[in-house]
């Protein structure tokens, strides 16, 4: 099994979420993450569906979704040839003692805190998820009290497809 | 501008521009509006007695049409009712449109009365459905379900509308052109996937011909038939396609699978190549997936890319129309044999053994009783390759299968995918409205006929004169077969003790059918002449057969097609060459 990133231009109609969620329930594809919302286009949405799939059921999964009248294009993206991004929430529990190191971590992260309380902060980070799961192993050790994480959304570098890589700051 | 009308009128009128002559329903509360308008249409409306038997007959008059057929419901239980047929004409690729009334669109999601989620239910067993809410958009979506329904890899489509979308004033505006930016069915396949699919073919010294459901809705009969006599190749035929290419074509060597012949599932296990042509390698045509047709490359022309590789990697796919596809690969194989054509004589003279070897056949009963088959074989002698037959699912759909003799593309219409019991009194009605001068026949099971028989009520009193032949074994044979040979002879729950109760032939008088009976052999034609002979009326008759006639041959579910059974614990000898 490995992890695929799929860029699914849909219809924005109702129903169309239930569509997909339906097809790969039913269809037994596993699900990683998934996230939704609008595009430069109001009449377009935009999913990012991260499967985990071995390598020949990804093109009945890609097959199968574009089967869908609601869906107008699935594309799987190159992790090398896209940008993928991950938000992430976490409140760290903090003691006056703990409290600039942990601040430390976020500048180290480039991420930055959103609301301090007397025994916690919490941060926001947004990158890709192996930045994410680094940054988690290294606030660990402090208490994480609570957490919260969006699915990864992602796009093709470029203006084309395959075309004109800008430079990647994480 | 136009007038205004109310969105019922826009929805019978949608339904009229559709091109739609007739339409299979029951009303209700939410969907009662729109019988106003239909009260007055052009468009014959057949109430029937069941909803399920509304989607059945949808089915069954597209299968014998070609055209889509349509199903109309209330909310609530008449949508509900009609999952089982949406989620059967979806497996078998059968072009319908179901129109359901829904609460008011206030009334939505308040678990109102007669409520139900169909657009949500049905969401997993068809093409597209659609929930409308607004009368401006009836006539768009109405557009759009018979185009999707019909188009592509045809199937089952809903149209959910609200009853105040029903009630309100809109203009109707029949859309002139049709734009889904994502349905796009691809209708002829590449330059190159061609010539690498003729390349395969001209290089096969041992190929078959693997032709599925998608033949007859291609309507490619006639190109399939030159394909074969340029390829010289074998040529099997599924479940779903019996009847695209002729039975007595030399080159038939019947259905493949689970009950198809020695010969056909033996050419398939030994081929070297497989021209695979709108089937879809169902697991009761494989077997054991990995152990079928083990030496074979594969050809797989669908029209449907989703089929490709979804059960078996392929060499080449040919994405298209079917038809398209033929015309395309035929002058690219003439072309290739123009230099070498292979020699299949060797190949033939082993497809010839087993067929010579292993013919289909049954055991007359010892104790004097009739056959099942024996019936089923005269009724396909008597009522001729011109007749459609119609089949529910069981023994006695396995047995028509095999012993009626299919000359022409939609003369058989079953159930088989989604395997509905119960499929033939109302798909036959639909196949009779549909082909309304040619002889019906239902050819059903008792356990089946007791399903849905109510449907010959509606035939009686539309002037729809089916004929329904039922296999009369007393059970479930079927899965009394499988206890049989699987349990013991632990027979738990498949004896219907139908013999009399309920008596078919008095139940048929009462529904305002002809009843017959027959219980010895010697009366088998004289009581399918006199069925043949009535033609006003609905006949049923009721073939007392021997219980414990099994179908054979039979390849075990989930077991090798190489371990067929042609009889109880009798596999075939093979010669130790073809091993």
């Amino acid at each position: 099994m490995s992890t695929h990133t799929l860029s699914v231009l849909v219809e924005n109609s109702p129903g169309v979420l239930a569509r997909i969620a339906s097809l790969f329930a039913r269809r037994g594809y596993n699900i990683d993450s998934l996230a939704v919302g609008p595009t430069e286009d109001p009449n377009v949405s935009r999913m990012t569906i991260v499967v985990n799939v071995e390598g020949h059921a990804l093109s009945q999964v890609i097959q199968q979704t574009d089967k869908l009248i609601n869906v107008l294009s699935i594309i799987e993206l190159d992790p090398i040839a896209s940008v993928q991004r991950e938000l992430l929430l976490v409140k760290v529990r903090t003691t006056p003692e703990t409290r600039s190191q942990v601040l430390e971590t976020v500048q180290l992260f480039r991420a930055k805190v959103v609301d301090v309380a007397q025994d916690a902060v919490t941060i926001e980070a947004t990158g890709n998820s192996e930045k994410i799961q680094a940054l988690l192993r290294v606030l660990e050790p402090y208490g994480i009290k609570e957490l919260v994480q969006s699915g990864l959304v992602a796009m093709e570098r470029g203006l084309k497809p395959g075309k004109s890589h800008t430079p990647d700051h994480d | 501008m136009s007038a205004q009308v109310t969105g019922a009128q826009a929805l019978v009128d949608s339904l009229e521009a559709a091109g739609v002559e007739v339409m299979f329903g029951i009303p209700g509360g939410a969907i009662l509006p729109a019988y106003d308008p239909i009260f007055d249409s052009s468009i014959r409306h057949i109430l029937v007695r069941h909803e399920q038997g509304a989607g059945h007959a949808a089915t069954g008059y597209a299968q014998a049409s070609g055209r889509v057929g349509v199903c109309i419901a209330t909310s609530g239980p008449g949508a509900t009712n009609l999952v089982t047929p949406l989620a059967d004409a979806q497996m078998d690729s059968v072009p319908i449109v179901a129109i359901t009334g829904q609460v008011a669109s206030a009334a939505i999601g308040t678990d109102a009365f007669q409520e139900a989620d169909i657009r949500g239910i049905t969401m997993p067993v068809t093409k597209h459905n659609f929930l409308i809410t607004d009368p401006r958009e009836i006539a768009r979506a109405i557009a759009e379900a018979f185009h999707i329904a019909g188009t592509g890899r045809p199937g089952a489509v809903l149209v959910d509308i609200a009853k105040d979308a029903l009630t309100k004033m809109t203009d109707f505006d029949w859309p002139a052109s049709i734009s889904l930016p994502g349905y796009n069915p691809i209708m002829d396949p590449t330059v190159e996937s061609i010539r690498d699919a003729a390349s395969l073919i001209a290089e096969s010294k041992s190929p078959v011909l693997y032709i599925g459901g998608g033949m007859i809705k291609s309507n490619a009969s006639a190109e399939l038939m030159k394909l074969a006599e340029l390829t010289g190749a074998p040529v099997v035929t599924t479940l779903m396609a019996l009847g695209s290419f002729p039975d007595s074509h030399p080159q038939h060597l019947g259905m493949p699978g689970m009950h198809g012949t020695v010969a056909a599932v033996t050419a398939l296990q030994k081929a070297d190549l497989l021209i695979t042509l709108g089937a879809r390698f169902d697991d009761r045509v494989t077997g054991k997936l990995s152990s079928f047709a083990p030496n074979a490359k594969v050809i797989h022309a669908d029209i449907d890319p989703a089929e490709i590789g979804k059960n078996r990697i392929v060499d080449v796919a040919l994405i298209g129309d079917l038809k398209a596809t033929i015309n395309a690969l035929l002058p690219e194989l003439k072309k290739k044999f123009e230099s070498s054509k292979p020699d299949l004589t060797e190949w033939w003279s082993l497809c010839n053994g087993w067929r010579t070897k292993y013919p289909l056949g049954f055991d007359e009963p010892t104790d004097g009783s009739l056959s099942p088959q024996y019936v089923i074989q005269r009724l396909g002698q008597i009522a001729g390759p011109d007749a459609i037959y119609v089949a529910g699912v069981g023994q006695h759909q396995m047995w028509s299968s095999q012993f009626v003799n299919y000359e022409k593309p939609r003369t058989w219409i079953n159930s088989g995918g989604l395997g509905t019991m119960g499929f033939a009194v109302p798909a036959a009605m639909g196949a009779k409205v549909g082909a309304p001068d040619t002889v019906v026949w239902a050819i059903d099971g008792d356990g089946c006929f007791q399903m849905t028989n109510q449907e010959l009520v509606t035939c009686a009193l539309n002037n729809i004169p089916i004929k329904v032949a039922i296999i009369n074994n007393e059970s479930l044979g079927m899965v009394r077969q499988w206890q049989t040979l699987f349990y013991n002879e632990r027979y738990s729950n498949t004896d219907l003790h139908s013999k009399r109760i309920p008596d078919f032939a008095k139940l048929a008088e009462a529904m305002g059918c002809v009843g017959l009976r027959c219980e010895s052999k010697e009366d088998v034609d004289r009581v399918i002449n006199e069925a043949m002979a009535i033609n006003d009326r609905p006949v049923v008759v009721d073939f007392s057969v021997h219980r414990d006639a099994m179908v054979w041959p039979m390849v075990a579910a989930g077991t090798s097609n190489d371990d067929i059974v042609i009889a109880k614990s009798m596999a075939p000898i093979w010669d130790s060459q073809e091993l």
